[in-house]
C-alpha cells in the first residue's frame, strides 16, 4: 500500500515531481518523518498539510485512501 | 443629469441584468470603497474590473515605477509608460475606462503607520503586494482594524486566494502560516518566475471576491484556501479553521503594531553579519571559534577543512541555549538558512560575535580549491 501526495509550489524543486507516493503510514507524524528522511531538506521548507482538503493541526490519522497536500507559501504578486 | 444617469445605466447593463446583482447591487458597488495594495500583477487585473464594474471608490498603493519586465504580466501599462509611476499610470488608463469612478492614488511605501491610516476608510482591502513582510503587516493591519481581506498570491504557475473575514470565526493569513519565512527561504517571481496570464486569473478572482462581498451575492472564500495549477487546470480548495495558538505571534494593539519591524520579521536589514570564505579563514585561527553546520541530515557535500558540529537549522531552536563560544560561524548549502540561525541565536545572545557564511559550503568547497 502507498499513499499518493499532492505537492504544492516551490516544494516541488525538493521532491522533483508535484506528485509522489511513499510506502503506507497511518498518521501524519509518522508521514512528515518518512518524508523528511526521503527528501532532508522538506525538514526546514515552510508548508502546511492537508488531509482529506482540510489544513491539520497536530497529529491527524490517516487512511488508505486520504487525499494528502502539502502546500507552501508564496507571496508573488 | 437624465442624460448621464441613462448612460451610466446603459454601461453596466448587462450585469444590472443579473437577477442576483440588479440594480441594488450596482448601487452598493458605486457606494464601496476598495483599497487596492500593489499595482502589479495582481493589482492590475483586479483594478481593471473593479474600476469597469463601477467600484464608487478605488484607492491605489504602490511606491514603484514601470518597468520593462512588469509588462508580460502588468496589464495596465504599456512601453511607453516605462519609468513613470504605476499608481499615475494606473489612475489614467481606469479613468479612461470609466470616468465615473473616484480614483485615489498613494505613491507611497507601504509602512504600519500607513496602514493604520489608510485602511480605517476604506470597506474592505485587496492584497497585490509581492513579499512577505508587506503581506504580514497587512494582514495584521485587517485584523487589528477589523477589516475584509482578499488575499491572492502567485509563484511560477500556481496561484493563491482566500478572503479574511472579520467575524469571530474568521481566519487570517496567520491561521494558515503563522510566522513569515526569512528572505530568501521561498523565492519571490523575480528568482522564480511566474507566466503572465496567472496573475491575470488570480487577480480577477480576487476582483470577483470583493464583488460578491460587496454585493452579497453568492459565497466567498471565507475560512477557505483555493489554489489553482494553471499548467494542469488543477485547483482544489482546502478548508481552514483558526488556530488560537498561532494568535500569540499577531501584534495586540494599534501600539504594538507600529513598533513590529515587518522586514526584520522576514530577515531582511537584519543584524547578524555574513561573512565571505577568506574571512572565514581567517576566523579559523581564533581559539574560541564555534562553526555549526545547520543543514540536514545526510545533505552533501560534507564540510572539509574546518571543524565543527551538527545541529540541523528543524531542530536548533531547541539547541540554541548550549551554544558557548566567543566567536560562532553557521553554515549552510547557501547562506540562507545559516543566516536564519544567526538571526536566532543573535536575539538571545548579545554576547557571542555571530556570523553566517555568505555562499555557504558550495562557496567554501570554491574557495578551498
Amino acid at each position: 500500500m502507498e499513499l499518493q501526495i499532492t505537492i504544492f509550489g516551490q516544494l516541488t524543486d525538493i521532491t522533483g515531481s508535484s506528485n509522489i507516493r511513499i510506502p503506507a503510514v497511518s498518521n501524519t507524524d509518522e508521514l512528515l518523518a518518512a518524508l523528511k528522511q526521503q527528501y532532508p531538506a522538506l525538514g526546514t521548507a515552510k508548508f502546511v498539510v492537508a488531509v482529506n482538503k482540510k489544513i491539520i493541526q497536530g497529529n491527524t490519522a490517516l487512511a488508505a485512501n486520504s487525499s494528502i497536500a502539502l502546500l507552501p507559501p508564496f507571496s508573488g504578486g | 443629469m437624465m442624460q448621464q444617469t441613462g448612460i451610466i445605466q446603459e454601461r453596466y447593463h448587462r450585469q444590472v441584468l443579473l437577477k442576483e446583482f440588479g440594480e441594488q447591487g450596482q448601487q452598493r458597488l458605486a457606494e464601496a470603497k476598495v483599497l487596492v495594495l500593489g499595482a502589479g500583477g495582481l493589482g492590475c487585473p483586479a483594478l481593471l474590473y473593479l474600476a469597469a464594474a463601477g467600484v464608487g471608490t478605488l484607492g491605489i498603493v504602490d511606491f514603484d515605477t514601470v518597468s520593462i519586465s512588469n509588462l508580460h504580466r502588468q496589464v495596465l501599462y504599456g512601453t511607453e509608460d516605462i519609468g513613470q509611476l504605476k499608481v499615475l499610470v494606473a489612475e489614467q488608463k481606469l479613468k479612461a475606462i470609466n470616468p465615473d469612478i473616484n480614483i485615489l492614488t498613494y505613491p507611497a511605501k507601504l509602512d504600519t503607520a500607513l496602514c493604520l491610516e489608510l485602511f480605517d476608510s476604506y470597506d474592505i482591502i485587496l492584497d497585490g503586494t509581492d513579499n512577505f513582510a508587506t503581506r504580514y503587516m497587512v494582514n495584521d493591519a485587517c485584523v487589528l482594524l477589523q477589516k475584509p481581506l482578499v488575499y491572492g498570491a502567485v509563484s511560477r504557475f500556481e496561484g493563491q486566494v482566500a478572503v479574511f473575514a472579520t467575524d469571530k470565526t474568521a481566519v487570517n493569513y496567520r491561521d494558515l502560516f503563522p510566522q513569515p519565512p526569512v528572505e530568501g527561504e521561498v523565492l519571490n517571481c523575480a528568482e522564480a518566475g511566474v507566466l503572465g496570464v496567472l496573475p491575470g486569473i488570480i487577480g480577477s478572482m480576487q476582483a470577483n471576491e470583493v464583488i460578491k462581498w460587496i454585493t452579497g451575492m453568492g459565497e466567498v472564500l471565507k475560512n477557505q484556501l483555493y489554489t489553482y495549477h494553471a499548467l494542469y487546470n488543477q485547483h482544489m480548495t482546502v478548508e481552514l479553521s483558526v488556530v488560537e495558538e498561532n494568535r500569540k505571534w499577531m501584534p495586540k494593539n494599534e501600539q504594538e503594531f507600529l513598533s513590529t519591524n515587518y522586514e526584520w520579521l522576514c530577515g531582511i536589514g537584519v543584524d547578524a553579519k555574513e561573512i565571505d570564505s577568506k574571512q572565514l579563514e581567517a576566523l579559523i585561527a581564533q581559539e574560541k571559534l564555534l562553526v555549526i553546520d545547520v543543514r540536514e541530515e545526510g545533505e552533501l557535500p560534507a564540510i572539509t577543512g574546518v571543524q565543527h558540529l551538527k545541529m540541523p537549522l528543524s531542530g536548533l531552536k531547541e539547541q540554541l541555549h548550549t551554544i558557548d563560544a566567543d566567536t560562532v560561524v553557521f553554515i549552510c548549502q547557501s547562506g540562507k538558512r545559516s543566516l536564519q540561525a544567526a538571526n536566532w541565536l543573535a536575539e538571545i545572545n548579545t554576547r557571542i560575535n555571530i556570523y553566517s557564511l555568505k555562499g555557504g559550503v558550495l562557496h567554501w568547497k570554491t574557495y578551498k580549491q
